[in-house]
């Protein structure tokens, strides 16, 4: 619901690092998004090609690489991978205990772009 | 055609964002006003709440209210007829509120005469929990009707709030709503979490509530 705001925001990182390096035209754009998002590829995309219309961009596509959500184990320092949907009763793999802290997941994060 | 070449960018899509939020609670410290960020979904009971708090604490501090809603001033209507300064920011469809929009409601307040300023976030459990508003807390009701599943379908928004009120405790006997499981299921989310259990109907709860803010303030304006 919130692709809008989010999508304006990517368009104008990638705008002044295109200015910075003098490009002509933006190929694709590589997004690392946590897996604790609600973002919707399809919809950032849409919204994408429709606020870079005359710009560098136009035309650029987004390649999103969603990351996992990884928690550590406040306890044993043991860091692992969880299911968000069933996050009901999670207890550490390694010692049993509940007490977390969340590594990642909530990226929204541009990694780099393909452009000439 | 000039070789297509790989561009390291390396940047947070919402630090914008999030450095206009960090800046504002900066401000926030300077000027001793404590603002608390209240969410829920449509129908929880933001104004109820809201009303009780502030019945609870307006002889101990200076309250303010900033209210967001897509398109109507009812709420800030309500509350202002409880006796506190109330500011209306119709966000005009947009689905939550983000830093820049908070900094420009709290213009409106002299905030050096306020101690707290409760912000009424738009009902969503979605896109409000993405957006950092600058607040010192943030705070969620869930109301039983809801259901006890929402922490699976929403995880995000439990997991960023200091505290989470269930309300519409009144409902629980005519419901098949699980306390215990939904206590376990926020608490996977978010350990250091405060649940507190509460009913604007009847009153039930809203005491522990009230002192929870009351501390939490308190500690942050150093009264």
């Amino acid at each position: 619901m919130h692709e809008l705001p989010v999508t304006q925001s990517i368009l104008n990182i990638v705008l002044k690092h295109a200015q910075m390096n003098n490009v002509k035209k933006i190929h694709a754009i590589n997004l690392a998004i946590g897996e604790m998002s609600d973002l919707e590829n399809e919809w950032v995309q849409r919204y994408f090609d429709y606020l870079s219309k005359d710009t560098v961009a136009q035309g650029a596509r987004l390649n999103i690489e969603r990351t996992p959500v990884v928690l550590k184990c406040e306890s044993c320092s043991n860091n692992f991978e969880v299911d968000i949907k069933k996050m009901e009763d999670i207890v550490c793999p390694q010692c049993g205990e509940k007490k977390f802290s969340l590594l990642s997941g909530r990226e929204y994060y541009i990694k780099n772009m393909e452009a000439e | 055609m000039d070789e297509i070449q790989l561009i390291e960018i390396k940047e947070d899509i919402l630090s914008d964002n999030k450095n206009l939020a960090d800046d504002l609670r900066q401000r926030l410290k300077q000027e001793k006003t404590f603002v608390l960020n209240l969410m829920s979904s449509p129908g929880a009971g933001k104004t109820s709440v809201i009303l009780k708090t502030i019945a609870a604490l307006k002889d101990r501090f200076h309250i303010g209210v900033l209210e967001a809603d897509i398109d109507s001033i009812v709420d800030s209507e309500k509350v202002a007829s409880a006796g506190v300064q109330a500011v209306q920011l119709r966000t005009g469809g947009f689905c939550h509120l983000d830093a820049p929009m908070v900094m420009k409601g709290l213009e409106a307040f002299d905030l050096k005469s306020l101690d707290v300023v409760i912000i009424e976030n738009v009902g969503n459990l979605v896109c409000p929990a993405e957006f950092d508003t600058g607040a010192i807390k943030n705070a969620m009701i869930l109301s039983v009707p809801e259901g006890d599943d929402k922490p699976l379908k929403y995880p995000l928004m439990f997991s960023i709030c200091d505290v989470l009120l269930v309300n519409k405790i009144d409902y629980l006997g005519l419901s098949d709503f699980d306390m215990d499981i939904l206590k376990k299921r926020v608490i996977s989310l978010n350990p250091n979490i405060t649940i507190i259990e509460v009913s604007c109907k009847t009153g039930d709860g809203i005491d522990e509530w009230a002192e929870w803010l009351g501390r939490e303030v308190e500690r942050f304006i150093g009264k």
